[in-house]
């Protein structure tokens, strides 16, 4: 052991001598390397990017929250069985809330009924279109994980009486009010005058696809008055513990069957959804961008182990002559094979290193100029450089050391 | 006192190489090549012994044997005891290592490496730690007379002056043989000689030296004398004229 590691170091010290005497040669076939490592880094920091605004963008859900809808959050074939089903009513949360009121130990904590539909808002002259609008009661923000910009949710009192007040997201606030703060001012959605009092603070999108920020919330009753047409509702349940999720389920599905009144023998005709069976949808989506991205970045850190390895032939032929000598004088095979192995790694290892700074670089200005891009530079992206670093020098490597330490020592001492 | 009765008088060492009836076959492309027909020979504790013969002698290929560096294709090697021919390639370099000094004709110096790590080399192999590794190398170098090169590069040196690394080299270990090949072939006569005056210092100390050749000058340094041809030994002369400059030398 303690032979194999001065071996080791000689090695070590060996290669990096080498690389010193061909600089030139060393930083050419480097160049390889750092571009794969510059392509792949990049990917890494994009899907790491991905992952944190899918994180985000999921706890918009919250995970102790179960969502009673029509429809499954993920793809269904038999969409027709699901299109039948009866409509879910905003009454059912009362039902609901009074059953868990009952059960003594239930799972679940609160139901807080919604219902939302797309309108444009107004203000004078600006308009903002394909706005959220929702009608909730005031404990719906028990299972929000919004922050105000400023003014507050509507209360109790308004939520009941069904006031026409409303609480808008960051982007209608911004489209409609660019200068002036937006609390009390009267927006016009579908003709009917709000008030605004509060402004949420910026969500972001979610996946990117949609904003989050393009809403407004508002008293149910008021909703409904207003915008029951072609409204759909969804009843957002919260649960007591998280790690009991599947209790709260059944819990939640017994209840709802109790409430559509279905026998025994049929089947659920609603869905309840969450966050998880969200995101075990979408993750197989999102790996598979990864891996095509990875897959295709990788070709180019392909192309540069190609580099190494040829340059590693090229040594290996050009010191036959010192392969012999140090054969005659004990080399053993495994020493002459770590030579090269690590002679090659130093170069992967260096063209590793550059790529990386390279990248950080890269990232830390894209970063600034454009704030928005998912980038995520982690501790865990610069280990699995290194790391690939390595393996592809050990990978380019390994072919010409084999070689050089099959030689016979014979001919590569005679070798010119 | 004349050189040659006190050699004769000297009690023979233990038997270091013990070859019988050793052949060597090369396949160069439909021919074999048959370097060595049947040679046996048995070097002491001790010796000087030159290995003479024309080129195509076979005189390469009993040197690479008596390196380790190959295999006979028959006939029984015995290296201090030990079987060589039924010796793997990691056994045959830890043999290389500990047993047997190589010097080349060439010098076969690392060029990047100083006088130093050079000579550590064998060592390095051998699984020593640095600071001994270092003592050793450096006492080496002084042996050869070269303390004050040991941080140079080989070319910094001259021609005498690497060929001295290499016999340092050669000597660090300890090895219980010498095999200098052509050591003076790269280097002017007055040089040569003087790098066989430090051979004839490391016999005189002790040292068991194999010296390949084909130039009688040289060979004349050695006490004895084998002479092949066409892959067998024609003459085995035990006897050393000396000469007035390589007693002067000392």
């Amino acid at each position: 052991m303690k032979r194999f590691l001065c071996e080791l170091s000689e090695s070590w010290k060996i290669a990096v001598a080498q690389m010193r005497s061909n600089m030139t040669r060393s930083t050419l076939t480097a160049l390889g390397v750092i571009i794969g490592i510059v392509a792949v880094t990049l990917m890494g920091t994009a899907i790491g990017g991905i992952q944190v605004g899918f994180d985000k963008s999921m706890a918009i859900f919250g995970d102790d929250v179960l969502y009673v809808g029509q429809w499954p959050w993920k793809n269904v074939d038999d969409w027709w069985n699901y299109r039948d089903r009866k409509k879910i009513k905003t009454e059912y949360a009362e039902e609901l809330n009074r059953t868990i009121a009952m059960t003594p130990n239930s799972d679940l904590t609160i139901a807080i009924p919604t219902s939302s539909v797309y309108r444009s808002v107004k203000y004078t002259d600006s308009e903002v279109n394909n706005v959220l609008i929702r009608g909730t009661v005031s404990d719906y923000i028990i299972t929000s994980t919004f922050d105000f910009k400023e003014g507050r949710f509507f209360n109790e009192l308004e939520s009941r009486d069904g006031t026409n007040v409303c609480v808008i997201g960051y982007d209608v606030a911004d489209a409609l009010f660019p200068s002036a703060s937006p609390i009390n001012k009267v927006v016009l959605i579908n003709g009917q005058p709000f008030k605004v009092i509060g402004v949420i603070s910026r969500q972001g999108s979610f996946l990117g696809l949609f904003s989050l920020d393009s809403i407004v919330v508002m008293p149910l009753p008021a909703f409904q008055k207003y915008f029951t047409a072609k409204s759909e509702a969804e009843i957002l349940v919260k649960v007591k513990d998280k790690t009991k999720l599947d209790d709260a389920k059944d819990e939640l599905t017994g209840l709802m069957r109790r409430v559509r009144g279905l026998s025994p023998e049929k089947r659920d005709d609603f869905s309840i959804n969450e966050q998880q069976a969200l995101k075990s949808t979408l993750d197989p989506i999102k790996n598979s961008i990864a891996i095509a991205g990875l897959f295709i970045t990788g070709l180019s850190l392909f192309v540069g182990a190609i580099g190494i390895m040829n340059i590693t032939f090229v040594s290996v032929k050009e010191r036959t002559k010192e392969i012999g000598t140090r054969k005659a004088l004990g080399a053993r095979r495994r020493t002459v094979l770590l030579q090269f192995l690590i002679e090659s790694t130093a170069l992967c290892l260096l063209g590793g290193f550059i790529g990386l700074t390279v990248a950080y670089l890269m990232c830390f200005g894209i970063g600034k100029a454009f704030p928005s891009f998912p980038i995520h530079f982690s501790f865990e992206l610069v280990l699995a450089s290194i790391i690939v670093s390595v393996l592809t020098g050990l990978f380019s490597g390994f072919a010409p050391a084999w070689t050089a330490s099959r030689l016979d020592p014979v001919t590569a001492l005679r070798y010119e | 006192m004349n050189k040659l009765n006190s050699d004769m008088t000297r009690p023979r060492g233990p038997v270091v190489i013990d070859i019988e009836n050793i052949t060597k076959d090369y396949v160069m492309g439909e021919e074999i090549v048959r370097a060595l027909r049947g040679v046996s020979l048995q070097i002491h504790h001790n010796e000087y012994i030159a290995i003479m013969g024309p080129s195509g002698s076979g005189k390469s290929t009993l040197m690479n044997m008596f390196g380790c560096l190959d295999t006979p294709t028959s006939g029984r090697y015995e290296f201090n005891g030990k079987n060589v021919a039924a010796m793997d390639d990691d056994e045959l370099a830890a043999i290389r290592n500990r047993e047997i000094g190589f010097v080349f004709q060439t010098f076969n110096l690392l060029p990047r490496s100083t006088s130093l790590r050079n000579v550590e080399l064998p060592l390095i192999y051998a699984g020593m730690d640095p600071e001994a590794r270092e003592e050793r190398a450096t006492q080496a170098l002084v042996d050869v007379g070269l303390g004050d090169r040991i941080h140079h590069k080989p070319n910094e040196l001259s021609g005498g002056q690497r060929q001295r690394v290499a016999i340092a080299r050669a000597l660090v270990n300890n090895p219980s043989i010498i095999l200098a090949d052509e050591p003076t072939g790269n280097l002017d006569s007055k040089t040569g000689e003087e790098i066989m005056g430090l051979l004839e210092d490391l016999y005189s100390r002790g040292n068991t030296i194999i010296l390949v050749t084909h130039e009688r000058d040289i060979a004349v340094h050695a006490r004895r004398t084998v002479h092949l041809r066409d892959g067998l030994i024609e003459r085995d002369e035990v006897g050393f004229v000396p000469k007035v400059e390589s007693l002067a030398m000392r």
